[in-house]
């Protein structure tokens, strides 16, 4: 590989070769959170999950939503570089890799919920050697597996090349970068075998996204439980998943773009394009909400009309809407113009997005149980300290993992802005003539 | 093969309770301290559920001794994904403590909310307490199994003594302890049987039966003795 390339590619590399005290600042921030997280499960390991604000009705809480909410997260990656690479968007370039890390960082945290929720973690491996095929649980471990495993390969795959750029011009970690380059030269016929392998990964990964997000909100509609016993769950939760990853992905980017200083990379355009994505997937999520509850409330079965105006106007009232102006008004004044101020703007509706989409996880979790059918006490939920903490660690977590990645590799995809700069720009004139009327392919 | 099911007239309950701490005593439910019942953690295989109601002579309150009702369509072992909680041949929901792994699945998928959590080491070996029930640790989900031990009991004394086992011999502790008799359990696949006869009965209902659960706890209306 020539080392000709730009002179702004050093941009990329500068986070791996060398350290700023910013980096250790927020390590040490993150440690904090992380060393709450772990005080906090140490406390519910020893003494039982009683430490933490559940209760007889309300069994699930905070773990449950937080469960939901990263393995929606997730969809990120998938979603905007599966799809996008698919239809060619060349504006994706320099986004895919930040959103496939998402993607990778996230399951392990998403999946990592289930555990800190179980009453005998030190039991998981009953789900191995016991399994049940018919529960629901069981067919998110697989399908969440089956995800990481393509993730993964999704996301290493692209950074071969990468890789052998960063083990022939770095100094240090040569054995490891040697080893992952998996002996790239980038031989055209290396090459070709990327492409395809890529194109394939790319295409698998899309529907086994969509059926993770389906059996998570299985979970939930295989029951008979009021406002859970749903036939539009499955999509409504991919829907979720697919308005929350990007609103991840934004923050990300917006994060990094000022962190390692990526503004060459990324510009405002790319922040229209997400906008535009995000304003979209805005109002899927709206029509999806809408046509849930005016089932529920046209139908106006009583156990479903508790839990409804329990929402609407009984004790949940707070975070209904919230998650109904975060959601869904913000965005949509932030993002239906997006001329001036776009970044702002983008980040402020991503943010709204990313707290209105955890409450609506919250919002779909803990009322249904906590008003049961027969008359018993009912009871709302109040998380402690425990579940605060366990929060904070998993977001801890999910950014340390994520930082340390962008300490070993470059957060934007080296040769694929390249090869963009090489080759992209005559191929999309050749793909657009043939678009048009007596194109160059000229069938009939 | 027997079908193991009850009958509760709720116009012979009073309310008094005396199921519930028969059901205490026999299957060593923990006290849990009043911090952890003020957080709604109480555990009680039989609950007496209490609902006011108006009638024609003003509020009038009803009482609902709730067990497992045993559903024949059981809800909550479907989703366990350890098979911890499954229906046996003869219809008891049964639980397997030291397989289960907390999840709660069965718990949130319950309709009549009969599965109860122990969020901390409620009980430890003490002097008093039945020993043909096994002590449940932190972090599993417990219930009602209709006192299935009895059964076990009942049909190893008959095998010891050499004859055939009779169902008569099989009560749970809140039947045995009803002080009005408004429990009635018996086999409710012998059509002589008494909880047959009264399962059959124009009085007889069963708690949210348009689930299609199939509960095999039914209950007799209130209302027809009084005026």
């Amino acid at each position: 590989m020539a080392d000709a390339g730009d002179p702004h590619e050093e941009i990329l590399l500068a986070p791996i070769e060398r350290t700023g005290p910013g980096f250790y600042w927020a390590v040490a921030l993150l440690g904090v959170l992380i060393a709450w997280g772990a005080v906090a499960y140490w406390a519910q390991f020893t003494s039982g999950l009683g430490v933490t604000g559940l209760h007889q009705p309300v069994g699930w809480g905070f773990y449950v939503t937080n469960f939901v909410f990263f393995i929606g997260i997730s969809h990120a990656g998938t979603l905007i570089s599966a799809i996008l690479r698919l239809s060619k968007a060349e504006w994706r370039r320099p986004i895919t890799r930040m959103a496939e890390v998402i993607t990778c960082m996230v399951i392990f945290i998403g999946a990592g919920q289930i555990l800190v929720d179980l009453g005998r973690p030190d039991r998981i491996m009953n789900v191995i050697r016991h399994g049940r095929y018919q529960s629901p649980l069981l067919w998110d471990a697989t399908s969440i597996s089956a995800y990481l495993t393509a993730s993964l390969t999704y996301l290493y795959l692209p950074m071969i090349p990468d890789i052998a750029i960063l083990r022939d011009r770095l100094g240090k970690r040569k054995l490891l970068y040697s080893v992952l380059a998996l002996g790239w030269t980038g031989t055209e016929h290396q090459q070709r075998v990327l492409n395809r392998a890529i194109a394939v990964m790319a295409v698998l990964v899309i529907p086994i996204a969509v059926s993770v997000h389906s059996v998570v909100s299985f979970v939930f509609s295989m029951t008979l439980q009021p406002s859970w016993h749903s036939t539009i769950f499955g999509p409504y939760f991919v829907v979720g998943a697919i308005f929350s990853g990007i609103a991840g992905l934004i923050v990300t980017m917006i994060i990094f773009r000022r962190a390692y200083r990526l503004h060459y990379y990324l510009k405002p355009i790319h922040f229209r394009y997400l906008g535009q994505l995000l304003l979209i997937m805005a109002l899927l999520w709206f029509y999806f909400t809408f046509a849930e509850y005016l089932t529920g409330y046209y139908g106006a079965e009583p156990e479903e009309l508790k839990v409804f105006w329990a929402k609407f106007s009984g004790p949940f009232w707070p975070f209904f809407w919230t998650m109904v102006l975060c959601n869904f008004a913000i965005p949509l004044l932030c993002l239906v113009n997006l001329k001036r101020h776009t970044v702002g703007k983008v980040l402020v509706a991503s943010l709204s997005v990313l707290l209105g989409m955890w409450l609506e996880r919250f919002i779909i979790v803990v009322p249904t149980l906590s008003l049961p059918r027969l008359p018993f006490p009912e009871g709302i939920y109040w998380p402690t300290w425990v579940e605060w903490g366990e929060t904070a660690g998993s977001f801890g977590l999910f950014a340390l993992f994520y930082l340390l990645f962008t300490k070993f590799f470059p957060i934007v995809s080296i040769w694929e802005i390249r090869e963009g700069r090489e080759m992209a720009l005559r191929e999309v004139e050749e793909r657009i003539a043939s678009y048009l009327p007596g194109g160059a392919e000229g069938e009939s | 093969m027997a079908l193991w099911g009850m009958v509760i007239d709720l116009d012979r309950c009073t309310g008094c309770q005396a199921c519930v701490m028969a059901c205490k005593a026999e299957n060593n439910i923990p006290a849990v301290g009043m911090k952890e019942a003020h957080k709604e953690r109480v555990i009680s295989w039989m609950q007496v559920l209490t609902e006011t109601g108006e009638d024609q002579h003003g509020a009038k309150m009803r009482f609902i001794p709730r067990p497992c009702l045993q559903c024949d369509d059981p809800p909550c072992t479907k989703v366990c994904p350890v098979y911890a909680t499954y229906r046996n041949p003869e219809g008891i929901v049964a639980q397997i403590y030291a397989r289960c792994i907390g999840c709660r699945f069965c718990m949130a998928a319950c309709p009549y909310n009969a599965k109860y959590f122990n969020w901390h080491t409620y009980q430890k070996e003490a002097p008093g307490q039945n020993p043909d029930v096994s002590l449940r640790e932190k972090g599993v989900v417990e219930k009602c199994t209709f006192c299935h031990h009895r059964l076990q009991r009942a049909r190893e004394r008959a095998s010891a003594e050499k004859r055939e086992f009779d169902p008569a011999e099989y009560v749970p502790a809140c039947a045995e302890a009803c002080p009005a008799q408004a429990i009635v359990f018996g086999d409710l696949s012998d059509p002589a049987s008494e909880v047959a006869k009264l399962a059959h009965s124009p009085r007889a209902f069963r708690l949210l039966e348009e689930l299609g659960t199939k509960p095999k706890v039914f209950y007799l209306t209130e209302g027809e003795a009084g005026g």
